[in-house]
């Protein structure tokens, strides 16, 4: 892989348009400079609990971990009754029915991880059997990955066949499109890969979501924001809402927040809520609260305080 | 030909690094005796740099307290070598802060460094103990690191030695620290902190701030991560700070009262102030019958 978008990528690009690589970077830095404090800050931080989707993505994932794991969906922060249930737990497609039990009848969702992730590699029968297995399961979300294979090789109309046909699958589960920006090479291809993804037919409340979480390059405030401005320029263009789902890597409060001002100045409050943006995470749950407690407190908290985070990521 | 001479840059070591403070602010150091001479500018240090301090020092905890304890006073005596190889450089530096006998100081610090240094793989047979009980069970005590303390250095004190007998004895068993530095003479801190970036310390294992104490003191008290402070040079109405806010974040609180330690003299060293951060863990093994 040389890197060179294939012939087809590049007609794409050219039809949505390039991205401002130079521009982009620079109009994340600022987002990192608002000073957010006390009752605004408190008010994103909450509002950031209610928009993650805790997350564990384990070969060690076990029943008992998910009851745990549902448990801390439900009621992240006991001693705050303020402080609300998370959107979702997102789990593996063998684990739906079991994280289905302890949330059924709460506004937490299920989300499942479905075609093969991380990779994606595996025949389309299989992936989509994987769909409607989670889905007959109880799964209220699938998380897809979009296949890289195809995109990567030029093979476009491939790639937005298997979301229409995931979609297919899906029935009236909301689908997540994944699409790994850490191995499409440039800004360029993010957006073009966004734009591929949402012209597949996503419905208005379907997202589109950054990465796995299983590679070194997770979401940052940069391709997060490259995805954000297809949502915004799709949403101009044809009115269909598309929801933003920036997954790994984002760990503490403070980076949780700048993500949060990145939506509010580039889709606005209509994004706010768990609708339409979620945070693919774990650890980030207990930062969260940790700084929702120092709040309330006024006292640094020890990181030890609160539970362990339930994977890697 | 005449030149013009590089100034230092004061700044503070926090997790191995070199930092300005968290909000960029500075707090001018005058010469004692001369008002009108600038020493230099040191960070003046917000609760938020004691916050990032705390992370660092808790990061490094772990390795730190892994790592045997013979390596520990290996270490402990590498940064006395340190500052017996710049002992000029921290006389001047404390001679400039109107220290009161600067070579005497920094010989003093130095030995007070190998005295700990030596205590680091003694300590343990010293507090802890093999006790009788009745069973049959090999029943034994041993001290433990507690954690992240958090260090006020007496602001009459001399700078150099009064610090370093308070760092000293708590990380040779294990925690890490968080110090805050003379108020009145900070730029000893300053210069100690390159020498502990030279001495095979871990980063992040001591981390020193500058600035105002009053800023800096309730914060120490209430964080929770700081398992304990050592507070030198108390006034009444701080003893009741800090005490509150250890009892609120259920910390162990070490103070003493201005003026109340002789640094130089022999008493002001001792295995109990390695005892008084460590925690005792009992351990009941079974024998034979």
């Amino acid at each position: 892989m040389d890197g060179m978008p294939s012939l087809s990528v590049r007609r794409q690009i050219d039809e949505v348009g390039a991205v401002d690589k130079v521009g982009v970077e620079a109009r994340v830095t600022v987002f990192t400079t608002r000073s957010i404090k006390k009752n605004a800050k408190l008010w994103g931080l909450k509002t950031a609990v209610s928009m993650v989707d805790l997350t564990t993505l384990e070969g060690q994932d076990t029943a008992g971990k998910i009851a745990q794991l549902c448990a801390k969906a439900l009621t992240p922060h006991p001693p705050d009754p303020a402080v609300p249930s998370v959107a979702a737990v997102c789990v593996y497609p063998a684990l739906v029915a079991e994280a289905k039990r302890h949330v059924a009848g709460s506004p937490v969702k299920v989300a499942s991880v479905a075609t093969a992730f991380p990779s994606g590699q595996a025949p389309l029968r299989t992936r989509l059997g994987e769909v409607r297995a989670a889905v007959a399961d109880g799964a209220d979300e699938i998380d897809m990955v979009i296949n890289r294979n195809a995109f990567l090789s030029g093979r476009l109309g491939e790639v937005r066949d298997e979301i229409a046909a995931v979609l297919e699958a899906c029935g009236e589960s909301r689908l997540k499109a994944l699409l790994e920006t850490g191995e499409l090479v440039g800004y360029d291809q993010i957006r073009a890969a966004s734009f591929l993804a949402m012209r597949a037919g996503l419905r208005p409340g379907d997202f589109i979501k950054t990465s796995t979480g299983k590679t070194n390059n997770n979401a940052n405030l940069a391709n997060t924001q490259v995805m954000l401005e297809a949502i915004r320029d799709y949403y101009l263009e044809t009115g269909i809402a598309i929801g933003m789902k920036p997954a790994g890597g984002i760990r503490t409060a403070k980076l949780a927040l700048h993500f949060l001002v990145a939506v509010k100045e580039t889709l606005g409050d209509a994004w706010l809520n768990n609708t339409r943006y979620r945070f693919g995470a774990s650890a980030l749950l207990n930062d969260l609260l940790r700084q929702i407690e120092k709040e309330r407190t006024g006292m640094y908290q020890a990181g030890y305080m609160f539970s362990e985070a339930t994977s890697g990521y | 030909m005449t030149r013009l001479p590089i100034t230092k840059t004061p700044k503070v070591y926090v997790g191995g690094a070199f930092i300005r403070s968290e909000g960029g602010r500075v707090l001018p150091v005058y010469d004692p005796t001369d008002k009108e001479r600038l020493l230099g500018n040191v960070p003046l240090c917000t609760r938020k740099d004691l916050r990032n301090a705390v992370e660092a020092a808790a990061a490094a905890g772990p390795g730190w307290a892994k790592r045997t304890a013979y390596n520990r006073g290996q270490i402990l005596y590498r940064l006395a070598e340190m500052l017996e190889s710049r002992s000029d450089e921290l006389a001047a530096n404390l001679a400039q802060q109107s220290a009161a006998d600067p070579a005497r100081e920094v010989a003093a610090a130095v030995e007070r460094l190998v005295y700990y240094a030596g205590w680091s793989d003694k300590f343990a047979q010293v507090l802890g103990n093999t006790n009788p009980v009745s069973g049959p069970y090999f029943n034994f005590t041993l001290p433990e690191p507690i954690g992240v303390v958090g260090v006020l250095a007496e602001t009459g004190a001399p700078p150099l030695l009064g610090l370093v007998s308070q760092i000293a004895p708590i990380i040779v068993s294990g925690n890490t620290v968080v110090a805050f530095a003379s108020e009145a003479a900070p730029l000893t801190a300053v210069l100690l902190g390159e020498m502990l970036a030279v001495s095979d310390l871990p980063g992040g294992v001591v981390n020193l701030l500058t600035g105002r104490r009053a800023d800096l003191l309730p914060t120490f008290a209430t964080h929770q991560a700081l398992r304990a402070v050592d507070a030198a040079g108390v006034a009444d109405a701080e003893h009741r700070t800090l005490a509150l806010g250890a009892a609120d974040s259920v910390k162990r609180l070490k103070t003493r009262a201005a003026g109340a330690v002789d640094w130089f003299a022999p008493n002001a060293q001792g295995v109990e102030e390695i005892a008084d951060f460590t925690e005792y863990k009992t351990i009941w093994h079974p024998v034979g019958a």
